[in-house]
């Protein structure tokens, strides 16, 4: 090998002994060209031809014109709220009428229970309504590590950790697990607060239709083929799937066992979110996985408001140690934000005694969801969607036209037409453009334990004579 | 750690106003020779020093040592020698990804771990002027606590944010509260935009832009979710976003989630900002050269991790000139600063109209909790039908609105008494008393001398732990942060200053940091001290990093409070 390049070489001194005169000469102009191309000449550079002077960049910024912060004019003008003097429990006032309320979520009348009040009271006159930080610079009080201990006793679950606004628990709990490049397989029914914790998470989004486990497993199937091409990367990506346990958007049941099996086949965590199951579903209110008899260490955490069933503010998760544990420092709502105050903090403790010492009451809510969801049946031109065991059920026109604002109009009107007649519903509201799939108009009816027998049927005829007035004319 | 005062050379910044005011503690005047536009009506001392090379060698260091303990013990851990306190995966689920990266959490296990008992202390009183700690040990080096069932009675609180000393437990705010308990429950169970649109809320939203001076305000349930739920709604894709380097994590949440571009600019350096505004309307988007849509400056009243004011009047000039949109968040300032307590609008006595977007949140002066916008009619209208908290989130629970409403119209004196103006004096006066106390004694303390958040720097991180509990022992409670909540040496404690304080309290709390002082505490040796001295103070400095590490690793029953 050294031989021959050293004959190579040997060669080339020799060609250039012998070349004559004139073609050395060439060769050196050739090799001056070429320096000179390489190193003096301009090259073609496209930034500097739009190098702007001072006054063409003064100018354009003159000339510059922001969009409006916000619309000016909005067409159509923007939502009206409706106004609620006291509270809004049983019964409710709104715009200065008296109606049976079967718009708010107070699934176990907890709103005004005077043993609830009383609690928060005591607390009021000892801490005050304020915590004047976050949990980590002398924002947490014993109760709420109370709090804490009773709900991770309750859901048999190693370690709970509460946050100070219901959305916030979910949104943040996510991207403290999934981050850039993990995988994770969302229902498509997902609420909002869920949207955004996928969004901050930054991670592969792969949405499977509604309920749906068998779209679910082909999309795993599709990753596990992949992960085959890649086992290297396949090692460090998480795969995660996000489910409620009830939708808020569907009322609709997540079918956990099934969901369950999957789990381990495939090798993916379940998040869970329980914000309309807990304290609804199962014989004392601990929710999906007890109402599906499913070890509740199956799951890698569950999620949920206590805005909905205990009536009062705030959201906590609850798993294993192992997993609940990291959000201490990395739940970004957890960490940055002031911690629940504490008479909200009591009430629900106060809240979760109730549930214990009357476990009868879930039995009862579940006769009542049962109850509303038969008499609700057959109003014609309307659509039940739900299930029997929510509390939760959406009513969608049966025939919606092609126009989104018509359908809520027409809605809306029912909701007037039930109002009149003493009877608050809602529709179910979300933000059109920021949803990733917009759910279809609907008007949402929630339960309430406290309602009788009667007062729901009365209900139920007043939707069925105000659809009928305004669909079938 | 460059630029913290704009116009400034960062090297000459604190040793230059070191010159000028010997013994002090590098008080610079920015504003007063700096400002061409004559933007303030009084004088606005800020004051950063620049930490001493050798003080950030040493902590750099320390964080060196604090890393080879960590390896040693991990590898301890991994052969079995030394007990893992860790939580561990379950057992069927050993062979799925792992749910952390192994290094996520060195600095968890190794650094916070042993510094853990000075955070999320737990009280049980209301966090007044003093406050009760629950007393907590632990057996394993802080990985689990256990309760003694003692209490530490009347800790002094210099941790909480409450600035106009509404934490209280009794008076009128709390009788008004409980009444509305009585009537209202505690719950709302419904979003605003459903059937949880409570008269109170309107009540509470009609005095809010009444005491902002602006046209209208919306009220929400959280101030972290008040930023990330909101920013969302205001821009979208095609927009950008100038933010502040130390603007809080919600507004940086809110923007991620808006979709829109992000740039930052240097912390309150105004030649930064503009050369971004410049940039970004000269050139439009990236790639496409379109130009942007809108264009979103945010920055916060008070800083609260270094104590500084927006340079507000700046601010404003730049978000005219280039017809950008500004967005204020007033977490610490509103109530806190200005002589009607409005903020820091009403600190450079300028007009609410000229900020875009006045945020604040109701946590910290009023003593409550939740956020607020408030501007333009127009603004408060899309955001009652666009934002995510409206249509999301249950909407504020009503005690909490009435302590609001209580303390605001107690600061706007409709309470009938001068109680509120008498506490926003007070707070100034004890600010400034106490932020010559820590100057004199010769403390490096950051920000601004009307800002009530006092940064003391301590730098080293076995230093902040030490110094966190040697208080608390003093029965004071202070918050002590470090990395990664601040610049890697830059560990401090911040001391919030409230109008519930008394001159005593300050007093003691001063002569009692006097005593913790030579131990091991604070930072005493200035810059300008001839090197002979600073050097002894380094060798003194290695001395008690060691010692104090040595201390954390070897104490059987280390206690903790």
């Amino acid at each position: 090998m050294a031989g021959s390049e050293q004959w190579v070489l040997v060669e080339m001194a020799q060609a250039v002994y012998e070349a004559p005169a004139y073609h050395l000469l060439l060769e050196v102009f050739l090799i001056i060209c070429i320096i000179r191309l390489l190193f003096f000449s301009k090259s073609y550079r496209p930034l500097d031809r739009t190098q702007l002077t001072e006054a063409e960049e003064e100018e354009l910024i003159r000339e510059w014109q922001p969009e409006p912060l916000v619309p000016a004019n909005p067409s159509p003008p923007y939502l009206k709220y409706h106004v609620v003097s006291g509270a809004a429990g049983k019964f409710v006032t709104v715009d200065n009428r008296e109606c049976l309320n079967l718009s708010s979520l107070n699934f176990l009348g907890f709103l005004e229970s005077p043993r609830i009040k009383a609690a928060a009271l005591s607390s009021l006159r000892k801490y005050g309504v304020g915590t004047c930080g976050p949990r980590g610079f002398y924002g947490t009080f014993d109760v709420h590590l109370e709090l804490e201990m009773k709900l991770a006793s309750m859901m048999a679950t190693q370690e709970a950790i509460i946050y100070a606004y219901g959305p916030s628990a979910i949104s943040s709990a996510i991207p403290a697990y999934a981050k850039r490049g993990d995988v994770v397989f969302a229902d498509m029914a997902v609420s909002l607060p869920l949207q955004q914790g996928l969004s901050a998470s930054r991670s592969n989004i792969r949405w499977f239709r509604h309920n749906d486990l068998d779209h679910l497993e082909t999309l795993l199937k599709e990753q596990a083929a992949e992960d085959k091409k890649n086992p290297k990367k396949a090692r460090v990506v998480r795969r995660f799937v996000l489910v409620e346990g009830i939708y808020l958007n569907t009322g609709n049941v997540c079918p956990l066992p099934e969901l369950v099996q999957l789990k381990y086949r495939y090798k993916f965590r379940i998040f869970l979110e329980e914000s309309l199951s807990f304290g609804v579903l199962g014989d004392t209110g601990r929710g999906l996985t007890e109402h599906f008899g499913i070890n509740v260490e199956d799951v890698d955490f569950i999620c949920s408001t206590m805005e909905n069933s205990l009536a009062t503010i705030g959201g906590f998760c609850c798993g294993r140690s192992f997993v609940i544990d990291h959000q201490r420092l990395s739940g970004q709502g957890y960490c940055f934000s002031a911690s629940l105050p504490p008479l909200l903090t009591v009430a629900a403790l106060e809240a979760l005694v109730m549930m214990e010492e009357k476990p009868e009451m879930f039995k009862e809510l579940r006769e009542q969801c049962r109850l509303l969801y038969d008499s609700v049946q057959g109003i014609p031109g309307l659509t039940v969607g739900g299930n029997p065991v929510s509390p939760v059920l959406h009513i969608r026109l049966a025939e919606p036209s092609q126009s989104r604002e018509r359908d809520m109009a027409t809605l809306e009107a029912i909701i007037e037409s039930c109002a009149q007649e003493g009877v608050a519903v809602t529709l179910a509201r979300c933000i059109e453009k920021d949803e990733v799939f917009p759910p279809p108009p609907s008007i949402r009816l929630a339960v309430n334990v406290e309602l009788t027998q009667g007062e729901i049927h009365r209900a139920a005829v007043v939707l069925r004579s105000a659809a009928s007035h305004h669909l079938l004319e | 750690m460059g630029g913290k005062t704009p116009g400034h050379d960062p090297i000459a910044n604190g040793r230059a106003g070191h010159v000028v005011h010997s013994g002090r503690n590098g008080v610079v005047k920015p504003q007063e020779e700096d400002s061409p536009h004559g933007l303030y009506k009084h004088p606005f001392h800020e004051s950063f020093e620049e930490t001493p090379m050798m003080v950030a060698v040493i902590t750099y260091m320390g964080y060196g040592v604090l890393t080879l303990f960590g390896y040693l013990r991990d590898f301890l851990r991994s052969w079995g020698i030394e007990h893992c306190c860790n939580a561990t995966e379950r057992q069927e689920q050993k062979d799925f990804v792992p749910l952390y990266q192994d290094f996520e959490n060195f600095y968890t296990r190794n650094v916070y771990m042993r510094l853990r008992d000075n955070w999320n202390r737990p009280l049980c009183s209301v966090p007044g002027a003093c406050f009760d700690i629950v007393e907590r040990v632990s057996d394993d080096y802080n990985w689990n606590f256990r309760f003694t069932g003692n209490v530490l009675h009347g800790v002094i609180n210099m941790g909480s944010y409450n600035y106009l000393g509404f934490a209280e437990n009794k008076g009128p705010c709390i009788e008004a509260a409980a009444d509305v308990t009585q009537q209202y429950g505690v719950g709302v169970c419904s979003t605003r935009q459903e059937i949880g649109n409570l008269d109170k809320h309107e009540e509470l939203e009609e005095l809010t832009a009444k005491f902002l001076g602006v046209e209208a305000a919306m009220v929400f349930g959280m101030g972290f979710a008040t930023n990330s739920m909101n920013i969302p709604a205001l821009v979208k894709k095609g927009c950008l976003i100038l933010s502040d380097e130390l603007n809080h994590v919600s507004l940086v949440l809110g923007a991620r989630l808006s979709g829109a571009t992000i740039r930052v600019f240097k912390h309150n350096n105004m030649k930064s900002l503009e050369q971004l505004l410049r940039e970004a309307i000269v050139n439009g988007q990236p790639r496409t050269h379109r130009p942007w849509k809108k264009i979103l400056i945010i920055v916060e009243g008070i800083y609260s991790m270094e104590g500084s004011i927006v340079h507000l009047p700046e601010v404003v000039v730049l978000k005219r000139k280039y017809k950008a949109y500004l967005y204020l968040d007033e977490a610490h300032s509103i109530g806190a600063v200005g002589p009607t307590g409005r903020g820091v609008v009403d600190y450079f006595d300028m007009d609410p109209r000229d900020v875009d977007i006045m945020m604040g949140t109701f946590t910290k002066s009023f003593g409550a909790a939740g956020g607020y916008i408030g501007g333009s009619k127009a603004l408060v209208d899309f955001l009652r039908a666009k934002s995510h908290s409206a249509a999301y989130a249950t909407s504020m629970s009503p005690p909490v609105a009435q302590q609001i409403i209580s303390s605001m119209k107690c600061i706007m004196g409709e309470d009938g008494t001068t109680i509120g103006l008498d506490r926003i004096r007070k707070l100034l006066r004890n600010t400034h008393y106490f932020r010559q106390g820590l100057r004199n004694l010769g403390f490096v303390i950051y920000g601004n001398d009307d800002s009530p958040v006092v940064p003391l720097l301590i730098y080293l991180p076995a230093k902040t732990g030490a110094f966190g509990r040697e208080m608390l022992k003093k029965r004071i409670g202070v918050v002590v942060v470090g990395f990664p909540a601040t610049p890697i040496i830059e560990s401090r404690a911040r001391f919030c200053v409230s109008a519930s304080h008394t001159r005593e309290m300050l007093d003691t709390l001063s002569k009692r940091e006097g005593i913790v002082h030579p131990r091991r505490t604070s930072e005493r040796e200035r810059v300008s001290s001839c090197s002979c001295t600073s050097s002894f103070c380094s060798v003194h400095h290695i001395i008690c990093t060691g010692s104090s590490f040595i201390c954390l690793e070897l104490h059987q029953h280390h206690r903790i409070m």
